[in-house]
């Protein structure tokens, strides 16, 4: 991964371009999480409150209540498979993700185009009869399916040009984000509060946040005796070889924008650099466990604000917008 | 319909599509048919493909239909409708069977299309500068001086080589005699070459074991060509130019053949947005910074192209492209300005300027047309109104024309009485028996009318891509054949 790939030619990649081909890439990776997400509450949810707690992660929980009373399985499904005006729903994102894939169609494969283009049309298809309980889990396999097409034609199919490299970028600023997320939401009520064994911890809630993150079967390899707080945030934050930890998205997308520098001698990464940087120094094992002792929570708020300056600051380096 | 007859319906449909080869029970009446061909000399490669759709039952070639069908939605094939809010992606229904055209035709094709490109090149070179047609009395002034095509601007401009029109696509019809017309020139931003591509693609795909051993030419080399040709027009001593192809953006309805051209071509696809102009040099907006755009293909009309020469609200365009195509730092194709010269009522004049400027008999023959705005042809066209074609000349996309042998007594007296109040507006031509195709539809093969587009590209020199697109009229008896009212396309196969 250190490596730098040879120069390929010099052509011009529209600056516009660049940010359609990260956007598309954050567009799917939410369809896929946000199926991961109703699956795995669908599973494993005890009560309304897990439902609840999945519109907090996605910060929707505002919007949401703007236009449902309650939040349970029907009115979260609603809200995110079938309502068009919710724009982080999988309407919306399918929407959004197609008009950027429209705007790179000569840059994209066909393949990737034709594939989106028919996933388009079956996440339009859906209807209220998908939401139904029985339905709600081949609805979420259709989705994960869907995205991970997507993904493995862009792996084998996308020319490793400029675009691609915005491309990349995109999905690991999201997945990034998104595990900051679910850390978030969930981790508050798996640390033993004061005068608590460690053993009053329902084991099934820890599960639940591991599935959740497709890490459960790799978490236990990693740690094959029960669950510690300080393993599960390692393992979500720090983790190199887990595809959706922090630490190892970080790590990619900077050597994504090093070779923005490389290969093309784009200018425009530098501030984006430094803040991955700034980012990576606060992802070790001694700073895991002082955050645990002070509180996860202020640190993943300041963790997914600089997410999002990084979306700015590369939108702004090489995309001429804000 | 209820469920159940449209099932048995279906059932019917289907049990003699089974037992039908394709041509078995086709009959085009008196029209001449680009299939059959009765009375000319045998050509081996029609005569076995004849074969070979005699073979064919004809519930394959639906099967195969359907697969194409399908096949061209998902791929987004398609132009985009737009009915009050919402956007439809339509795809150009595609028939299978496809249109030929001999060696022989294509040479006559070929070198008249060059001809009308060279006439138009010459005669737009000559109303921007000398005017000698006009002076000359060959055309009517005011026809020219007066055409809403007709631009300032390019008033004493020079162009690379005097070319202006450099991606042409001539429509060209065949009469019940086989004899070959031109229809009209289509000399701004012509469109449908994607169409061709396509098309043969989706032939390979679903067709080759028909096409297979027959010497069909090729068409994939249209972007190589039309990249050489836009290089060549580019400023001197650039060299290897930055060429763009300018689109109004993914909501335009031919954003697909945008798409097509930049993918075919390597280059970026750009939007008004992504070009600026600074010291009259044309620049796009990319990762690295500013960098310079040598030549622009636009595919917008002239009046979007800049806001400081033509409307002055649009956003489409670019600020100051005019001034530094006029200082000779970029080049623009087509030209601004070429509106005059695929004018209809221009069109009538086809054959004495092709005389005028090349002393040359056309190749490809007009229709015989007749210019309201002259009395006589006025005082005919009113006596044989129920006999005619009448076209508004500013009008494209098939809107607005009257085909008398269709039109009741009401429709021929309200367009009488519209003619009169502004003849200058109208030509009139005769209703033509178009040539026909055999062409699937839901009651089995029949004969469709259809036309044909080929594109003529032009840098220093003129290249015509082999075929064009051949649209057909789907509905039985129609003439019309434009994407927007009911038109399909089918593929065009030139033999070697």
């Amino acid at each position: 991964m250190s490596e730098t790939l040879p120069v390929t030619g010099t052509t011009y990649l529209i600056a516009r371009h660049a940010g359609s081909a990260l956007w598309l890439a954050r567009y799917m990776e939410r369809i896929e999480n946000l199926a991961r997400l109703l699956d795995v509450t669908k599973t494993f949810a005890h009560d309304d409150s897990d439902w609840l707690s999945l519109l907090r992660i996605n910060g929707d929980r505002d919007e949401f209540f703007e236009h449902y009373t309650a939040a349970g399985q029907e009115s979260v499904s609603r809200f995110y498979l079938l309502d068009a005006d919710n724009s982080t729903s999988v309407q919306g994102a399918i929407t959004s993700a197609r008009e950027n894939a429209r705007t790179l169609r000569a840059l994209i494969s066909t393949e990737m185009w034709l594939q989106l283009n028919v996933f388009h049309g079956q996440i339009r298809a859906l209807t209220e009869d998908d939401l139904a309980p029985d339905r709600l889990s081949s609805v979420c396999a259709m989705l994960k399916e869907g995205t991970q097409s997507h993904t493995g034609m862009t792996e084998g199919t996308f020319y490793r040009d400029q675009c691609w490299h915005f491309y990349m970028i995109g999905r690991y600023l999201e997945r990034a984000d998104q595990t900051t997320r679910l850390l978030d939401t969930r981790f508050n009520r798996l640390v033993p509060q004061a005068g608590m064994g460690e053993a009053d911890i329902d084991a099934g809630e820890w599960h639940t946040l591991l599935r959740a993150a497709a890490g459960y079967h790799a978490y236990r390899r990693e740690h094959p005796h029960g669950y510690k707080p300080n393993e599960v945030a390692g393992f979500l934050l720090i983790n190199t070889a887990f595809p959706r930890s922090v630490g190892l998205n970080l790590a990619q997308l900077e050597w994504h924008l090093t070779q923005l520098r490389i290969r093309y001698h784009l200018r425009g990464g530098s501030a984006a650099l430094e803040r991955v940087d700034d980012l990576n120094t606060s992802l070790t094992h001694t700073a895991v466990d002082d955050l645990l002792a002070r509180g996860l929570s202020p640190f993943l708020d300041w963790m997914q604000r600089d997410i999002a300056m990084l979306h700015n600051d590369i939108m702004k380096g090489f995309c001429g917008g804000e | 319909m209820a469920a159940g007859v449209q099932t048995q319906a279906q059932h019917q449909i289907q049990t003699q599509d089974d037992a039908r080869t394709v041509l078995q029970d086709y009959d085009p009446d008196a029209f001449f048919c680009e299939m059959l061909r009765p009375g000319q000399p045998a050509d081996p490669g029609l005569t076995l493909l004849r074969e070979r759709l005699a073979h064919l039952p004809v519930s394959a070639l639906r099967r195969r239909a359907a697969d194409a069908e399908r096949d061209l939605l998902e791929r987004g094939i398609t132009f985009t409708v737009y009915s009050d809010a919402t956007a439809i992606d339509r795809i150009l229904p595609f028939d299978l069977i496809p249109r030929v055209i001999t060696s022989a035709e294509w040479q006559q094709i070929e070198t008249g299309v060059i001809q009308r490109v060279r006439a138009l090149n010459m005669f737009l070179h000559d109303i921007y500068h000398e005017q000698k047609v006009l002076a000359d009395g060959i055309i009517p002034k005011e026809l020219v001086l007066g055409n809403a095509g007709f631009c300032e601007t390019m008033v004493g401009f020079d162009v690379p080589f005097n070319n202006y029109v450099h991606v042409c696509g001539t429509d060209i019809v065949r009469d019940d005699t086989g004899r070959f017309m031109v229809l009209e020139d289509n000399a701004r931003t012509p469109s449908g070459v994607a169409y061709v591509v396509e098309n043969r693609h989706m032939t390979l795909r679903v067709l080759s074991d028909v096409m297979a051993g027959l010497h069909v030419r090729s068409v994939d080399d249209y972007g190589m060509r039309l990249h050489s040709a836009l290089c060549e027009i580019a400023p001197q001593g650039v060299p290897e130019p930055q060429v763009v192809v300018l689109s109004p953006g993914i909501f335009n309805s031919a954003y697909f053949e945008h798409v097509f051209l930049a993918r075919e071509m390597g280059i970026p696809l750009v939007e008004g947005q992504d070009l600026v102009v600074e010291d009259h040099r044309v620049f796009m907006r990319t990762t690295a910074g500013l960098a310079p755009v040598h030549t622009v293909y636009r595919r917008l009309n002239d009046d979007f192209l800049d806001p400081d020469v033509f409307l002055p609200d649009s956003h489409l365009g670019v600020r100051g492209l005019i001034e530094a195509w006029r200082r000779g730092n970029v080049a623009i194709a087509n030209a601004v300005g070429t509106g005059v010269a695929d004018d209809k009522a221009v069109y009538a004049y086809m054959p004495r300027l092709i005389r005028y400027y090349l002393s040359e008999e056309q190749i490809l023959p007009n229709v015989d047309t007749r210019i309201c705005a002259e009395p006589d042809a006025l005082a005919y066209t009113l006596d044989h109104l129920a006999e005619l074609v009448v076209k508004p000349v500013a009008e494209s996309g098939g809107y607005g024309l009257i085909i008398g042998p269709h039109a009741s007594k009401a429709q021929l007296d309200d367009f009488r009485a519209r003619l009169k109040a502004d003849p200058a507006n109208y030509i009139s031509q005769p209703t033509l028996k178009l040539s026909v195709s055999p062409t699937l539809t839901d009651a089995g093969v029949q004969a469709r009318h259809i036309d044909l587009r080929p594109f003529a590209v032009t840098g220093r020199n003129t290249w015509v891509l082999p075929g064009g697109l051949t649209r057909v009229a789907l509905r039985q008896g129609t003439l019309v054949v434009n994407s927007s009212q009911g038109g399909g396309s089918k593929d065009t196969w030139v033999l070697a």
